[in-house]
């Protein structure tokens, strides 16, 4: 209980936190205006749909890129504040300390997905039809869930290198382009697909299209984000509990 | 003696410390790789918008990944003193300004070249798109008139530093209006008349069209006006950055908001 308490009150004070943060909220304001901007400039003789959908995928890339911009350096953010050690020491499990802080990383991204939708429907007209509104409420927290789990996974795993937030803006282009948000994954060369199944924004994605369209089952890509989230959970815990044994053992914490 | 030294060393030592030169690991994580998974993003988006062909966008993001070097580089030169608390003794130094920020910006410069002559390079590979061997020697120009021009904004870019602390939020801005509004990513003739005007006076537009010709086979003496165009754009965005580090600074002093700003 006590546990569940921690991680909502830290869900919601990194979620105010990051809400009052400059750098966070330009990422994900812009994020859906610059590329709902160009969706509509490049694809003008598409129609209302597409760019509806246009502005969904559009608030992906915002989640996904606030959790590459800050998700992987989340430790490192705790370690520059001078708490990580603090925060190590004290009774409740680490890893319950650190998902919150990733997952708020990612629930931010809720204002791309709202500024997308809003921006499309002021600018352009595009009318805000969606099919199944019960799936798109639930693909929402799902979609961050997951992405916030990834975001987890690579805070674990890059928490001994001083540049875990270099490397986790690596993967912000790469899986913009194999996630089938604005490109979809049939122009892309086909060993990517595989790989792309492996990122939580694809199945948010796929979510969210399916729920807005009705072109499938959005509640097949919802059960297959809760499942990514359990296995970028379980793999999260297990680095964070390696690399730290390893950082309490030759006393690195601050210093890596 | 003292201003050369302020400008070569001086710059040179302010590249090496944004990076943390002990291992260029960073430096490919950070600048290489990245450059080419954006142009693949907008190669790939182009395909799927039917709008123009591959070379279009390998040639046009090969050019504006000038800019990103050169606009959070040089927005660091100011941000990173900041960050190390050295940038009170910078502004009380007697030290020429001109002196100091142009030194900063020649690394900047450079890198911005190499970046954009790795991503051509790879990126022609990757896509298949075909250089005309005469059109090596103007491309190469075009690349460092385009740096220049990049790294004019992004002196500008860091003036801002003097003003506003969030120097990352400002190049990111910067960045995102080139990447629409230049003509790299979506022609021109596809922007509202007030956005194509515009992008006349940005950075990496004339460059990026200079280099679509050339690759198509056009020769240097036809693409010369426009590398002229983004040479004048790159010489009065160091002007007006120039300007605004001298105006930032003086407010600074009078208004004692230097750490705060």
């Amino acid at each position: 209980m006590s546990i569940a308490r921690v991680m909502l009150f830290g869900l919601g004070l990194h979620f105010k936190m990051l809400s009052h943060s400059p750098f966070d909220m330009f990422v994900v304001v812009a994020s859906p205006l610059i590329f709902a901007t160009l969706a509509y400039f490049l694809f003008q003789n598409g129609q209302g749909q597409s760019l509806l959908v246009a502005a969904l995928a559009s608030g992906v890339m915002g989640i996904w890129s606030t959790t590459t911009a800050q998700g992987a350096g989340a430790l490192q953010t705790q370690r520059r504040l001078g708490i990580l050690e603090l925060l190590v020491a004290s009774p409740t499990p680490f890893w319950a300390v650190v998902l919150p802080i990733s997952v708020a990383i990612s629930a931010i991204g809720v204002y791309s997905l709202a500024i997308g939708l809003v921006y499309v429907r002021v600018f352009y007209g595009v009318a805000i039809t969606v099919h199944d509104w019960v799936a798109f409420a639930v693909s929402i927290p799902a979609a961050i869930a997951a992405i916030g789990s990834l975001g987890f996974l690579f805070a674990s795993v890059l928490v001994r290198y001083r540049s875990a937030f270099m490397l986790g803006n690596l993967f912000e282009w790469p899986v913009w382009m194999i996630s089938g948000l604005l490109i979809p994954v049939a122009v892309l060369p086909g060993w990517l697909q595989p790989i792309s199944w492996l990122f939580a924004p694809t199945w948010g994605m796929r979510a969210l299209r399916h729920a807005t369209l009705g072109t499938g089952s959005a509640w097949t890509d919802v059960v297959v984000c809760a499942a990514l989230s359990g296995v970028y959970l379980v793999a999260g815990s297990l680095s964070l509990r390696f690399f730290l044994r390893s950082a309490r053992a030759r006393a690195t914490l601050a210093l890596t | 003696m003292t201003n050369l030294r302020l400008l070569t060393i001086g710059g040179l030592i302010s590249y090496r410390a944004l990076f943390g030169w002990l291992n260029p690991f960073s430096y490919v994580i950070t600048i290489l790789i990245p450059s080419l998974t954006q142009l693949a993003f907008f190669v790939y988006l182009g395909r799927t918008a039917h709008v123009a062909d591959d070379a279009y966008y390998v040639a046009g993001n090969a050019l504006v990944a000038a800019a990103s070097p050169s606009l959070f580089g040089m927005a660091q030169t100011v941000a990173g003193e900041r960050y190390t608390h050295t940038l009170s003794l910078l502004v009380v130094s007697p030290a020429s300004r001109i002196a100091i920020f142009v030194g900063r910006s020649l690394p900047a410069t450079l890198n911005g070249i190499v970046v954009s002559i790795w991503t051509l390079a790879i990126a022609a590979v990757m896509f298949g798109v075909h250089v005309p061997g005469h059109a090596l020697a103007p491309l190469a120009l075009t690349i460092i008139v385009t740096a220049f021009a990049c790294v004019g904004i992004g002196l500008f870019n860091a003036s801002l530093g003097l003003r506003w602390r969030e120097t990352a939020v400002i190049g990111n801005l910067i960045l995102y209006v080139l990447l629409i509004f230049a003509g790299v990513n979506v022609p021109l003739d596809r922007l509202p008349g007030w956005m194509s005007t515009l992008a006349q006076g940005l950075p990496v537009t004339h460059g990026a069209n200079a280099a679509r010709q050339l690759i198509a086979g056009a020769s240097l003496s036809h693409v010369l006006p426009l590398i002229a165009a983004e040479a004048l754009v790159g010489a009065v965005y160091v002007a007006i950055g120039l300007s605004t580090i001298s105006l930032f600074e003086l407010e600074a002093r009078r208004g004692a908001t230097l750490e705060v700003a």
